[in-house]
């Protein structure tokens, strides 16, 4: 992987056409072979398990893809679904981030357009890699554009087998990241490329790019909060220029104008306090751009007189709007903020205040040994970037290193914003590692052309010679890689010449001189450190394919176990799906969980009452109420919402840590945020969750211990829970307000069902019955049908 | 007493979801197959002014003692019988495959049954009919005694003898004709807790009714009364009396017990937009739609149309949203019709029609209600005018200006 940035960016000593041709051929080729590197890498599994949807917004991802397939685009804007949030329903068509699946469905439709009958589910399995290469291919873009192509090339080798990326975009994983990050990278290769040019053509092109983006994932306002920072950044250094504002004011009229297009973003484009910096810098940018043209209309002693006058004037205006607009937002309840932004900025606020965007495993703060796992090397290598991009710094090199501080931010908050990071590290660490290469080939082959003019003369720093050469060098390879952009309009060319000479002639004084200093190194120590960053390459590789080999290619509803005796499969969620599927009814509503609504609903095709769409947090909370009550109170709330059948999913057999005994005091606590009679402290006992012997009678009667350990006793004779490690605390117990109606082969998913309304009273006399009970045996000992007992 | 004491349990069974559909056909509400269970067969005798009346309504009654060996409710997994009386009051247990919960099983599975009780009820029949909500006196000794509402006897101070004539005011269950002559009552007496919904009280003794043993010397007498005044249930007797409303009594309640009486069902439950005819499988919010359904009775020979105007329609989810009277026409036909609530979600049509003594109508028939589509709002809108008029003369006033500007000088 080396080899090729080293060859590519070392120029052959041959005449200038040629060797453009010839590096253009190989920069083609090693794209190619990185486009099927990051394709093939995500095969895992498909290998190791088999060609399924993944986990669980995949699942609703699917089945929306399959409702476009079938229907047509209009009825998938205007769906309403039935079958979910029941009996509330869903708007999906004006709820959802329709990118992916409009991505899909396009693939889809194309290829059966070309008569090759590929089902919707193969076309959704493979789209995340095919979008993954994609995306490496605008990785190369992006960083050709702020530092070469050798650069390109490095990061986008590295980008294709990142595992954080690997972790959203296996083959299966149908998620809007996996077309989302093809979206940011190619947005920031777009906005940077009309900075580096001033072409309104690409500007354009930016605004519909950040219009896929922001109909793939909500993450969009990532970019339209970290280009507005840039161009502020610009302003603030005094790098205001023309191109900066073509390169922002078209992106910012257009692309809110196409954002409000997207039905599930609407008036949020120019409502929510998310865009607010955008439409800010807008304003600061053309203020920004009246003043240098002012400047350019006035004398400097009247420019100056002007200056006051305005600023005086401005400052008041400023102050009065900025009071409204603080005014505004602070009478809002939520500042006007959503949840999911407000705790990117306070990261303690989900966990004080939104228990259900905080019983999120990936919204929870990544540790740092997940760093180590999903970035790996590149966090070593990303310091040597950063340095290496203020060398020199350009717009495009400070926006790298701009995105990558506020993407490590972001990271540090949410762990699945680790996505976010993992594109501005390969950027990075392929700028560091480019010029890493760069330096050392360069210093060797000037020390070798030595070796061989000289013979053994002084490699040492500061030979005139040396450093005229090395200067050569440098322009020569700039000039190489302008070039090397195949293709490009001569005019586009020499504009950016233009610019280049600009930049030359500001930063030759300084530049040669460090580079120099650089550049020259002992051609031992050049030829060691060559092969030990090809050896920490060597390291990644390695760790990258197993990460996408082992860690990260379970589709999570098939398990795999490997034990003494073999391989073992858990395939009990699909199991309990089909037999949902298959016996009960098609109208019948399934209480679990949210976590399950979505694949209850893609797989079984049942009418779910809660799913991952958390848009509803009442209604969340009523199944975690009724999940966190004693089985009559929970009978009546399932009751209510017209649920026939309840299904858990219960670990404890096989020790399947993500069960919902552990999810359980989440419901405790979401239930009780919206009903207070439900407390935390009565399942805790001294602020201990348990459910062992030691556990709080309400603890042992609510629904979810009962419906997980019902007859989980009769297994081992004890009742040993795996996950947990112990005991279970009540282990006989019976179901008056449930039967048992199904569980899977390893118990990992159980289905009960709502018995139905009592036909009949009981009276009252009691002792009657064991008196019965005590004469006629066969009669009372039997007895399952006790009502209220 | 010469004759047994008989008391008669009506339990009528799967008040819930009987609105039966397809048999327009003039066949009833319930089979016509009954087992009768007595512990002796000359009961059959004893009784036949009972039997007779139902099998002289075309009841078909197949006679077995209760401790037959070859005593089953049911085979191959259906029901052989429509209904059960029980006139066994003190056998010990069935014979054959049936037990309490056999019998229990049966009544949930939609049958009916007749329970006969006196002082001597064995531990299974009261378990039974403790099972419905009925708790009979626990000592057996203990009879019914009202010293004010009795009925002449020989003995004097005897007052086991009680007429009752405080009967459910029900024309379906008690038929039409009234019941002059009041019911009279010797026996055991039993209760039903008032906190149960599932229980009628057909038939109460007086308020000054208490259950003792008369032979007894009572101790604690008021503490009692007061527990069984509101107890005492539906009782009957086939003691002959000169003014007795028994046989009256008796015959009407078992045509409503076996459901010859007070049965509805609800059929061709239909809706439909305003103005078309076929049924949507959604619908939209602010659509006009009308529901129509047929309710009728049985008459005990055929299905006549019900007339009520007290039957209701709701739009429901989660609560109604609309509740609305039906109208109907004498011909069975209820229709109402009204506007989708502006709100989406999944509805219900429900009808909930509970009245005492007729079987409960509960109609659930689940219909989508969809938001506009994206062609479906209003295109322009009045109100807005001044903002097409901006719009359009900023473009206007745009494209002059680049021209101005563009080819000006």
């Amino acid at each position: 992987m080396a080899e090729p940035v080293a060859n590519a960016a070392a120029p052959a000593p041959a005449p200038g056409r040629l060797r453009n041709a010839f590096g253009g051929v190989l920069c083609a080729f090693t794209l190619i072979l990185i486009g099927v590197l990051a394709f093939s890498i995500r095969l895992f599994s498909v290998i190791k398990y088999e060609s399924v949807i993944h986990e669980f917004d995949p699942y609703f991802n699917f089945r929306v893809t399959q409702f476009l397939s079938k229907n047509g685009i209009y009825e998938f804007w205007n769906w309403f679904d039935d079958r979910t949030w029941y009996p509330l329903g869903r708007v999906i068509g004006g709820t959802v981030y329709p990118g992916l699946t409009l991505t899909a469905g396009s693939i889809w439709w194309f290829v059966n357009a070309l008569n090759i009958p590929l089902s919707v589910e193969t076309v959704c399995v493979f789209t995340a890699p095919i979008f993954s290469a994609i995306a490496s291919w605008a990785t190369y873009l992006l960083t050709k554009e702020a530092k070469g192509t050798g650069a390109g090339l490095m990061a986008a080798a590295i980008l294709a087998m990142v595992p954080s990326y690997i972790s959203r975009s296996v083959a299966g994983s149908y998620d809007n990241e996996a077309v989302a990050i093809f979206a940011l990278v190619f947005t920031f290769y777009l906005y940077v490329k009309t900075l580096n040019t001033g072409s309104l053509f690409y500007a354009t092109l930016n605004a519909l790019s950040y219009f896929y983006m922001v109909c793939s994932w909500g993450g969009y306002t990532f970019i339209i909060n970290l280009i507005p920072m840039h161009v502020l950044l610009c302003i603030v250094t005094g790098r205001y220029s023309s191109r900066l504002y073509i390169a922002y004011a078209p992106l910012v009229i257009l692309g809110t104008l196409l954002a409000a297009l997207v039905p599930v973003v609407g008036f949020n484009a120019v409502l929510t306090s998310e865009h607010f910096a955008s439409f800010l810098v807008f304003i600061i940018l053309h203020v920004v751009a009246f003043v240098y043209y002012i400047k350019g209309l006035l004398t400097p002693r009247l420019f100056k007189m002007a200056m006051t006058l305005v600023i005086t004037v401005g400052l008041a205006v400023c102050f009065a709007v900025v009071a409204i607009l603080v005014a505004l937002v602070a009478s809002s309840p939520t500042k006007g903020w959503s949840g999911r932004s407000l705790s990117l900025l306070d990261p303690t606020y989900a966990s004080k205040y939104i228990p259900i965007i905080a019983s999120v495993s990936e919204h929870q703060p990544p540790t740092w040994p997940s760093y180590f796992m999903d970035i790996n090397v590149l966090a070593f290598l990303v310091p040597a970037g950063i340095i290496s991009c203020f060398l020199p710094l350009s717009d495009a090199s400070s926006f790298m290193v701009l995105y990558l501080v506020t993407a490590v931010y972001f990271s540090g908050v949410m762990v699945r914003l680790m996505l976010v990071l993992a594109p501005a590290a390969c950027i990075l660490s392929g700028i560091a590692l480019s010029s890493a290469f760069d330096v050392l080939t360069r210093s060797m082959k000037f020390q070798l052309s030595k070796l061989f003019d000289d013979g053994p003369a002084i490699s040492g720093n500061g030979s005139p010679n040396g450093s005229s050469a090395s200067t050569v060098n440098t322009s020569s390879s700039k000039n190489e890689k302008t070039e090397k952009s195949e293709a490009a309009p001569k005019e586009k060319q020499s504009k950016k010449n233009r610019r280049k000479d600009k930049e030359v002639t500001e930063s030759v004084s300084v530049k040669p001189k460090k580079e120099k200093r650089l550049s020259v190194l002992p051609l031992e120590a050049s030829i060691v450190s060559t092969l030990l960053l090809i050896a920490l390459g060597g390291f990644y590789v390695v760790h990258c394919v197993w990460a996408a080999a082992e860690a990260y290619s379970a589709p999570s509803i098939v398990l795999t176990s490997r034990s003494r005796e073999g391989l073992h499969v858990f395939d009990d969620f699909r199991e309990a799906y089909a037999w949902l599927s298959h016996n009960t009814d098609v109208d019948d509503k399934v209480a679990s969980w949210w976590d399950y609504g979505y694949q209850t609903t893609a797989m079984a095709n049942r009418t779910v009452i809660v799913d991952n769409n958390t848009w509803n947090n009442t209604h969340i909370a009523t199944v975690g109420t009724a999940m966190s009550s004693p089985e009559k109170a929970a009978w009546e709330i399932f009751d209510s919402l017209d649920v026939k059948y309840v299904l858990v999913v219960f670990g404890g057999l096989v020790g399947y840590p993500s069960d919902d005994i552990n999810k359980f005091l989440w419901m405790v606590r979401i239930g009780g945020g919206e009903f207070p009679h439900i407390k935390e402290p009565d399942y805790l006992r001294d602020g201990q969750y348990r459910v062992d012997a030691q556990a709080t009678p309400t603890m042992l009667n609510c629904l979810m211990y009962k419906l997980c350990y019902y007859r989980f006793v009769e297994t081992d004779g004890k009742g040993f829970d795996r996950v947990r490690g112990y005991e279970i605390g009540k282990k006989h117990f019976k179901l008056t307000h449930f039967e048992e109606v199904f569980t899977t082969h390893h118990w990992m998913v159980r289905i009960y069902k709502l018995k139905p309304q009592k036909n009949r009273i009981r009276g009252k006399l009691k002792k009657l019955k064991s008196q019965s009970s005590k004469t006629s045996s066969t009669l009372a000992a039997g007895r399952k049908k006790n009502p209220w007992q | 007493m010469a004759a047994p004491r008989v008391l008669l349990l009506l339990a009528a069974a799967a008040l819930l979801a009987v609105s039966s559909v397809g048999d327009a056909s003039g066949e009833g509400p319930r089979g016509r197959k009954l087992l009768v269970l007595v512990d002796d067969l000359a009961v059959r005798s004893s009784h036949s002014a009972f039997f007779g009346s139902l099998q002289a309504r075309g009841l078909d009654l197949e006679f077995r003692l209760a401790d037959d060996p070859k005593l089953s409710l049911h085979r191959y997994g259906q029901y052989l019988y429509d209904g059960l009386v029980l006139f066994a009051p003190s056998t010990p247990r069935f014979g054959g495959s049936v037990d309490q919960n056999a019998v229990l099983e049966f009544i949930d599975a939609g049958h009916d049954m007749i329970l006969a009780a006196d002082h001597s009820a064995s531990d299974l029949i009261r378990g039974i009919a403790t099972e419905c909500g009925v708790d009979f006196d626990e000592d057996p000794e203990a009879m019914v005694i009202d010293h004010i509402n009795y009925a002449s006897s020989e003995v004097e101070g005897d007052h086991t003898l009680i007429a009752g004539d405080d009967l459910i005011q029900s024309d379906v269950i008690l038929g039409s004709k009234k019941i002059e002559a009041p019911v009279l009552f010797r026996g055991i007496g039993h209760a039903a807790n008032p906190s149960n919904s599932l229980v009628l009280k057909v038939l109460s003794a007086s308020p000054s009714a208490y259950s003792a043993n008369p032979e007894a010397k009572l101790a604690s007498v008021p503490s009692l009364t007061g527990f069984l005044k509101s107890g005492v249930q539906k009782a009957g007797s086939k003691m002959s009396h000169d003014k007795a409303g028994n046989e009256q009594f008796v015959t009407e309640t078992s045509k409503w017990v076996f459901h010859e009486r007070g049965h509805l069902k609800a059929v061709n439950v239909k809706h439909h937009k305003v103005g078309e005819t076929n049924e949507p499988s959604m619908y939209r919010i602010n659509d006009d739609l009308e529901y129509s359904v047929e309710i009728y009775e049985w008459s005990g020979t055929s299905w006549k149309p019900y007339v009520a105007d007290d039957v209701q329609i709701q739009f429901f989810m989660m609560s109604p949203y609309v509740l609305k009277n039906m109208s109907t026409d004498k011909t069975a036909v209820y229709s109402a019709s009204f506007k989708v609530p502006d709100v989406y979600g999944v509805f219900q049509f429900k009808v909930e029609y509970q009245r005492l003594g007729y079987t409960g109508l509960s109609l659930a028939k689940q219909i989508p209600v969809r938001p506009y589509r994206h062609d479906e709002y209003e295109r322009f809108i009045t109100s807005a005018f001044p903002y097409y008029a901006a719009s359009f003369s900023t473009m206007g006033a745009f494209f002059i200006f680049s021209v101005a500007y563009l080819y000006h000088k």
